[in-house]
């Protein structure tokens, strides 16, 4: 019997396997996208840019604890224009690998996140990601445009006026009903939903008698995610027709297997490097072969919203 | 389940000045952990640094006041708490029975760890250390009394060769043809030792120093820069806190 095919179809694109590089992991040079399409990722999403560059938090930015990882890097990144070559040869390098550049985006505002978008889309990446989730900004941001279906909706309006290339819009977990927000998004022309961003968290030192990150609160991600997230992406799969990038928590083939079964078309994978480093790619894409080839599943589509039924 | 990712407090249990910018922090607990693998070391409210371990049992910190992170951490005195998340990195691997540790400035840390665990199972030591000064040579006297041999160099002359640390090296390698090289300290300083070290075919292991964020091979922010990594033979994207901070350099 011939092996099973992890490759998949998204959007027009054809993938090799279903695991994408979640943005704020890695992505922040075309040598390090580069090592990741080596080390077998499916597809690689950037570190999101801005308007303006910026430097981010100060340390501590990141840790890992029991149930994962907790992050408040601040959305590093070198602003848009100086993004463009960067994604440029990003693309040029990744196409010898079959492997598409998703381009992750933030802004303060409606406009911007428009601007922002029509920059970036000079380099033509293969697809936009949309970043209006990101927990660990709110200071400067005020509360994220995920929050609501009106504001998560009005960004999507600004996105796709500027740009004719595919947009994914980045949902956060934390709002009471994420499937009115993924509806409200589809209906303003989402070609694509990513679902999750991290969850808002705070990690105390009892000794130190302090919050561990310098930004008090970050965003939790890995396996204490993963539930939150196969949750998320069913309720979404639920709402709309659009294809989804699940995200949040998987670390093995399994996890992956099981966001496919949630409603997922493709799998977004970050915090796993942590533990194995990029290798963690080629390990769980190689875990979920076996998973396929045990339980007798032939393609990725067929696995796709199997527990939402 | 996995607590090294998490910080943990210690105590200074002993602080020993090595010159006028530089201390060493004697924690009151052991952390398993091999010479060249780091901590990231956090005071409350100040921030949060990557530091070489210079000792693991107990846990030694050698520090250069040149930041409110690690200025802060000279002013530690016995008593007083310093957080550490680790061990974190890929360390030196001893590799034969005869060995030639290169120092600049403050590189001398980590070595000083591996000098001991070398000494330990009866191996030939060689140490080389540079500076620009005599004042800025550290930890010589305890290689010596460790038993490895010492040879120092500083540019302007006032301690061991006048010059870099790469003819006291030149001189080692001559001496010892077949010792491991392993070094640490600034980019210019590695790079020299391994072009130096090139001819003789010797496996050497540079200790790379970088901005470190995440320091779990998260953030991308250490990446060793793509001409480095050509220069050393090595594939591109390479994480100096994950992959590192010790490099293997290819043939």
């Amino acid at each position: 019997m011939s092996q099973p095919d992890l490759s998949c179809n998204f959007l027009g694109m054809t993938l090799r396997n279903p695991l994408v590089l979640a943005s704020g992991i890695l992505g922040t040079s075309p040598s390090l996208l580069e090592r990741l399409a080596r080390e077998g990722a499916g597809a690689v999403t950037t570190k999101s840019c801005g308007p303006e560059p910026r430097a981010g938090h100060e340390n501590p930015v990141a840790l890992a604890w029991e149930g994962g990882v907790i992050n408040a890097i601040g959305l590093t990144n070198p602003g848009a224009r100086d993004e463009v070559p960067l994604l440029r040869e990003a693309k040029k390098r990744l196409s010898a690998w079959g492997v598409p550049v998703f381009a992750s985006i933030f802004a303060g505002t409606t406009e911007q996140f428009g601007e922002v978008a029509r920059v970036v889309a000079e380099a033509e990446p293969d697809l936009i990601e949309v970043n209006i989730s990101c927990p660990n900004v709110a200071s400067e941001f005020g509360t994220p445009f995920s929050a609501s279906a009106e504001s998560a909706a009005a960004v999507t309006r600004a996105v796709r006026t500027a740009v004719s290339l595919p947009i994914s819009v980045k949902l956060a977990p934390n709002v009471p009903d994420i499937g009115r927000i993924a509806r409200a998004v589809a209906d303003e022309g989402a070609d694509a939903i990513t679902a999750i961003n991290t969850m808002p968290a705070m990690l105390i030192d009892a000794r130190a008698e302090r919050a561990v990150l310098k930004n008090r609160s970050g965003g939790l991600s890995g396996p204490a995610l993963k539930p939150i997230a196969l949750r998320c992406v069913y309720e979404i799969a639920r709402s709309v027709s659009i294809p989804i990038i699940g995200t949040g928590g998987v670390s093995t083939g399994l996890d992956a297997a099981e966001m496919l079964m949630a409603g997922a078309s493709l799998v977004g994978v970050g915090s796993a490097v942590w533990k194995d480093g990029p290798a963690a790619f080629a390990r769980i894409s190689s875990e979920l072969l076996d998973f396929m080839m045990e339980s007798g599943f032939r393609s990725i589509e067929t696995m796709r919203g199997r527990a939402a039924r | 389940m996995n607590r090294k990712g998490l910080f943990k407090a210690y105590q200074v249990q002993a602080a020993r000045q090595e010159n006028a910018r530089t201390r060493t922090l004697i924690l009151d607990a052991p952390l398993p952990s091999e010479p060249g693998q780091f901590v990231m070391a956090w005071l409350p409210d100040v921030g949060e640094k990557p530091f070489s371990i210079s000792g693991n049992d107990p846990l030694t910190l050698t520090v250069c006041d040149v930041g409110p992170v690690s200025r802060a951490l000279c002013a530690l005195q016995p008593g007083e708490r310093v957080w550490a998340r680790g061990p974190l990195g890929k360390g030196f691997v001893l590799t034969g029975t005869s060995h030639i540790l290169v120092g600049g400035g403050y590189g001398a840390a980590p070595l000083s760890f591996l000098a001991r665990q070398a000494r330990a199972l009866g191996h030939k030591v060689v140490v080389c250390l540079g500076a620009k000064t005599h004042t800025e040579l550290i930890l010589s006297e305890q290689f010596k009394d460790m038993g490895c041999e010492v040879l120092a160099a500083t540019e302007d002359g006032s301690a061991g060769l006048q010059g870099l640390v790469s003819l006291p090296l030149l001189h080692a390698l001559e001496q010892n043809p077949t010792a491991g090289v392993y070094t640490c300290g600034p980019t210019g300083m590695l790079l020299a030792v391994r072009q130096l070290c090139r001819p003789f075919q010797v496996p050497t292991q540079l200790s790379f120093e970088a901005l470190m964020r995440c320091g779990v091979g998260l953030c991308g922010s250490c990446e060793l820069s793509e001409e480095i990594c050509h220069l050393l033979g090595i594939p591109t994207g390479f994480l100096v806190c994950h992959d590192g901070p010790v490099v293997m350099a290819g043939s």
